[in-house]
């Protein structure tokens, strides 16, 4: 079973390299939004810093979500997604390993981008440490609960709008604990109580996320 | 004493049964309603502190109780149409959506018109606003994935499975947005209602409540028997009904 977990990973890993401007896309799509606001409010340092968690956080919500259509379309339209419904392991197994591929590939390089867009608001250096630690643990649940969107809209018009509609308010919690934590390092106090929350709605994520993403597909795919 | 519990699962007897059940509930509604905005408007004492203005919670508290008990069923609903794979539980959790979005922002409407004399501002980032204002997110996508899908067995199960995956965030929603609001704003506004609320008022309070229930009701039975009939079109008893003249 671990073979397979491994296969299906390293298969969406590839397909993920062999067309790396989806990669770019994503990340471009994060510096661009987080460059738009001081553009807009202005160029004071000590603004910026205090908006820096929010507008960070946000950003990084939307580029995960961007990308969440290609989580299972491609695989939709050549068949190979309903080869893993008929497969003999768990279906829930199967997905988590296309979710931790989606995260690998838009999750994680926003978290090591996050540190320099942070700099340009001028955050202090405990405060950006902060940053990564909270993405590190928040994003995850991003790719993990914007697999049931992608999963329910799979073939349905307009899917790309309406991913956003469904999963955009089940991100709020995230948004809150994450954003909380970056704020409290700001304002001298411990992020930690931030921090533990946010990795208890990770966990709990990781434990319902795919297998309420692998109900959905069932239905999308019927 | 044996009772087939499935007599009414099905459209084609639920059919004539929410028919008849409808007037009832609507005229419960009204006299409830009646009752209500008598005891509010005319029995219940002015507040001391906010007077006259404070009773729009008449409608306000109402309005937000059902709508999130409305959302609550509705994923009974939802779940059980998962479960038992009956169309028309689906059906029931479609109906009820809109009435509960309506609520919600009838509670969003009303907190805000109240906000204005009572706080100077017509929105405040507080939790249970702010909770509301999520609540009918949550609505408008249930609502928004239902209508794009158009095979209606589809559209029912993946309407479902968004409701209960709602259902599992809505408290890990409410606890965030009131920790972030306590940890951004001290306790300066105190939404809650005097705590020695005159008893006159928390039966105004409850009437209205039965009021709004029962109107959900008929409501949601009124909606439910317009998408039997628009699902149903091409079965025997739709086209039987149709001869009759819809009676």
């Amino acid at each position: 079973m671990n073979q397979t977990w491994l296969t299906v990973l390293r298969r969406d890993l590839l397909l993920a390299l062999r067309r790396r401007s989806d990669i770019a896309t994503t990340l471009f799509f994060f510096v661009i939004v987080s460059s738009l606001f001081p553009l807009g409010i202005g160029p004071e340092p000590a603004v910026l810093s205090s908006i820096a968690p929010g507008v960070l956080w946000v950003a990084a919500l939307l580029a995960g979500m961007i990308s969440l259509s290609r989580l299972f379309a491609a695989d939709f339209a050549d068949g190979s997604l309903e080869q893993m419904l008929l497969a003999p392991q768990p279906l829930a197994w199967l997905v988590s390993a296309k979710i931790f591929a989606h995260w690998l590939v838009c999750g994680l390089p926003v978290v090591l981008l996050a540190p320099l867009i942070g700099l340009q608001y001028a955050l202090p250096n405990d405060a950006l440490l902060v940053l990564v630690y909270s993405l590190l643990l928040g994003t995850p649940t991003l790719s993990l609960i914007g697999a049931i969107g992608a999963a329910l809209t799979l073939g349905v018009r307009g899917s790309g709008l309406l991913v956003a509609l469904l999963v955009l308010p089940l991100y709020i919690p995230t948004l809150i604990f994450g954003a909380g934590a970056v704020a409290a390092s700001q304002h001298g106090m411990s992020a930690e109580a931030h921090l533990s929350l946010l990795a208890a709605v990770s966990l709990l994520s990781l434990v319902l996320a795919p297998l309420a993403t692998a109900a959905a597909l069932r239905i999308s795919v019927e | 004493m044996h009772m087939n519990w499935f007599k009414y699962s099905s459209p084609q007897t639920f059919y004539p049964l929410a028919g008849k059940m409808i007037p009832w509930f609507f005229w419960a509604a009204s006299l409830l309603c009646a009752v209500g905005l008598y005891v509010s408007f005319a029995i219940a004492p002015t507040d001391f502190q906010q007077g006259e203005a404070y009773r729009i919670i008449f409608v306000h508290v109402p309005a937000a109780w059902m709508s999130m008990f409305i959302y609550l069923v509705m994923a009974g609903w939802a779940a059980m149409g998962l479960a038992l794979n009956a169309r028309l539980s689906a059906m029931m959790a479609q109906a009820l959506a809109p009435t509960g979005a309506m609520f919600t922002l009838l509670a969003l409407v009303t907190g805000s018109l109240w906000g204005k004399p009572m706080w100077g501002t017509w929105w405040v980032w507080d939790a249970r606003l702010t909770s509301e204002l999520i609540l009918l997110f949550l609505y408008l996508g249930f609502i928004a994935l239902q209508s794009s899908i158009d095979d209606p067995r589809r559209a029912d199960r993946a309407g479902a499975l968004l409701a209960l995956v709602g259902v599992v965030n809505v408290p890990i929603i409410y606890f965030s947005v009131k920790w972030w609001n306590t940890l951004h704003q001290g306790s300066t506004i105190n939404m809650g209602v005097a705590p020695k609320m005159a008893a006159t008022m928390l039966i105004g309070m409850l009437l209205m409540a039965l009021a709004f229930w029962m109107y959900s009701v008929a409501v949601a039975l009124m909606r439910v028997r317009c998408i039997m009939l628009e699902r149903e079109r091409s079965s025997d008893w739709v086209k039987a009904l149709s001869a009759k003249g819809g009676k």
